[in-house]
């Protein structure tokens, strides 16, 4: 995925013509307004107004498929409790997933550090994987207590298993040539970790954290069915209890946009702070 | 001075069975001289290069430069290899200040010793560049630049044009004697062109294959500076058309 020998063009060394032609490395990509934004906008208008000219017509009622323009007024008409439960969602989705760095990026240093250490410990990451987390989440309440804590938690094993995978391969996959390079120079174990092998990995480690963004929504969520006085989550399960379809319609949708949001500001930061990494993908896409 | 004395190398392939690289071969290399090394695939030439930068241990003899024997890398040793390998996520000017980033030997001057490098390659202006934006020769450029950085004494060089197309071959083969030139050192250079190891040499190593020995070691005694012009002459062609013998001549017999 990353091609260090594209093919030469002239010998030329005076000359500009002998830069490859490779994308611009930077923050804006060229896109096409019309195909990429207007297009599927268009599309999404015109199934909200299927879905109301539907519900309209073959007169559903509210509570088992609420109208766009039902979902809309109600919401709005509870936006300072919706938007405590929004605050309160995203508080749990951000902590969670800085837990998952945290603890997913020493782990995959550890596990990556010997083969015997990865053999010991990938078995117990899959086991972690195999446990269904709607499963484990009364039982964490039990245990953690009804606080925060197994909301968290829950979050956190959700999202952080793709993570540290991400980081244990991008660390593993660093071209033999390129250590070999750092042997040369007599780097040390520490200089090769810091100067060569997290480097190369940053692209794997920015995959890894756009699908740990995405889950930890999901893991917040089932935390908060399971135990919880706030949050979208908990929103829902009132809500529906009460036949207020709308709101739980409002409280997903605003869901929806969280995840988006939040898998944006990853982008963002890896555009910011790694601009090779993000046009490393780009070409490799492309 | 580099003394290579009775070195041979064996590794265990997967199956277990032992694989001879090299078998015996000794060899003394002057101050300053050029010495490239050609032979067929096999024969051994890059682990030969690789011993005498100690990124790998003999199985028995040794390598020793300036009295002291190579047993890891070592400072006074730049190394080009096959592929330019640079950091992709670091400028140009970073790339080639990276081996004294490694080495704790990065000095106040240190940034204007690799832009006057790459100046002289011809890459001043892409200094800020990614590895990614430029071609594979100008890669290489850059990947020659960092061996130097360290003003190393000894330049090892792993077939470092074998990745390019011809034209920037023969013109990245000019360069290095250039270079060569201007900072004189002493260069082991692995290729697999006959026409290259004859124009850049003061001596040919000419090997053969399994196990990896010495064939002959031939005399290049062409005036310098050379350039392509140099192929017309007629103990270029000679030394060619020995080599060619040499690696050829005993699947025709």
């Amino acid at each position: 995925m990353n091609s260090n020998n594209p093919p030469s063009a002239s010998g030329n060394s005076s000359s500009a013509t002998d830069v490859a032609d490779t994308p611009k490395i930077g923050f804006w990509r060229r896109s096409n307004l019309g195909q990429d934004v207007l297009l599927p906008l268009g599309v999404f208008i015109l199934l909200l107004i299927v879905w109301e000219a539907a519900v309209q017509i073959f007169t559903i009622p509210v509570y088992l498929l609420p109208a766009p323009s039902v979902i809309w007024t109600d919401s709005i008409a509870l936006a300072g409790p919706i938007g405590e439960h929004t605050l309160a969602t995203l508080r749990t989705v951000v902590l969670g997933f800085i837990i998952s760095i945290v603890i997913s990026l020493p782990l995959a240093v550890f596990m990556t550090s010997s083969p015997v250490i990865s053999s010991a410990i990938y078995p117990l990451l899959v086991l972690t994987q195999s446990i269904p987390k709607v499963a484990l989440a009364p039982i964490l309440v039990v245990i953690l207590g009804a606080n925060e804590l197994p909301r968290l938690v829950i979050t956190f094993l959700v999202a952080f298993f793709p993570l540290v995978i991400a980081i244990a391969i991008g660390l593993m996959s660093v071209p033999a040539e390129l250590l070999e390079l750092g042997r040369s120079f007599k780097a040390s174990k520490f200089q090769e970790l810091y100067r060569i092998r997290l480097p190369y990995a940053v692209p794997f480690i920015f995959s890894g954290l756009k699908v740990a963004i995405a889950l930890a929504v999901v893991g917040a969520v089932v935390g908060e069915f399971v135990n919880a006085d706030k949050g979208l989550g908990y929103l829902i399960i009132t809500a529906t209890a009460f036949f207020k379809t709308p709101v739980a319609f409002g409280a997903l949708i605003l869901l929806s946009i969280m995840g988006i949001v939040l898998f944006q500001v990853v982008v963002i930061i890896e555009r910011i702070f790694f601009p090779w990494s993000a046009a490393s993908q780009e070409t490799a896409i492309a | 001075m580099i003394e290579i004395d009775r070195l041979s190398k064996v590794f265990r392939s997967r199956d277990g069975a032992d694989v001879v690289a090299l078998e015996d071969i000794s060899l003394t290399i002057d101050d300053n001289k050029f010495i490239t090394i050609v032979g067929p695939s096999g024969c051994g030439k890059s682990t030969l290069l690789r011993l005498a930068s100690g990124l790998i241990r003999p199985t028995s003899g040794s390598v020793t430069i300036d009295r002291a024997v190579v047993e890891e890398p070592r400072q006074d040793t730049g190394i080009v290899f096959q592929m330019p390998v640079l950091l992709p996520w670091a400028t140009i000017l970073d790339n080639v200040l990276f081996p004294l980033k490694m080495m704790h030997r990065e000095e106040a001057d240190s940034t204007e010793q690799a832009r006057h490098l790459l100046g002289m390659v011809g890459l001043g202006g892409f200094e800020g560049k990614y590895p990614r934006e430029l071609s594979g020769g100008m890669q290489q450029r850059a990947a020659i630049c960092r061996a130097l950085i360290h003003d190393p004494n000894i330049l090892l060089m792993d077939e470092p044009f074998g990745a390019l197309d011809a034209l920037t071959r023969e013109e990245m083969a000019l360069e290095i004697l250039r270079i060569w030139t201007n900072q004189p050192k002493t260069i082991l250079f692995v290729t697999h062109s006959i026409t290259e190891a004859v124009l850049l040499a003061d001596r040919v190593v000419v090997m053969s294959a399994r196990p990896g020995r010495i064939a002959e070691i031939i005399d290049v005694d062409l005036p310098r500076p050379r350039t392509f012009e140099i192929e017309a002459h007629h103990e270029f062609q000679q030394s060619a058309q020995r080599i060619r013998e040499l690696i050829f001549g005993n699947r025709r017999g």
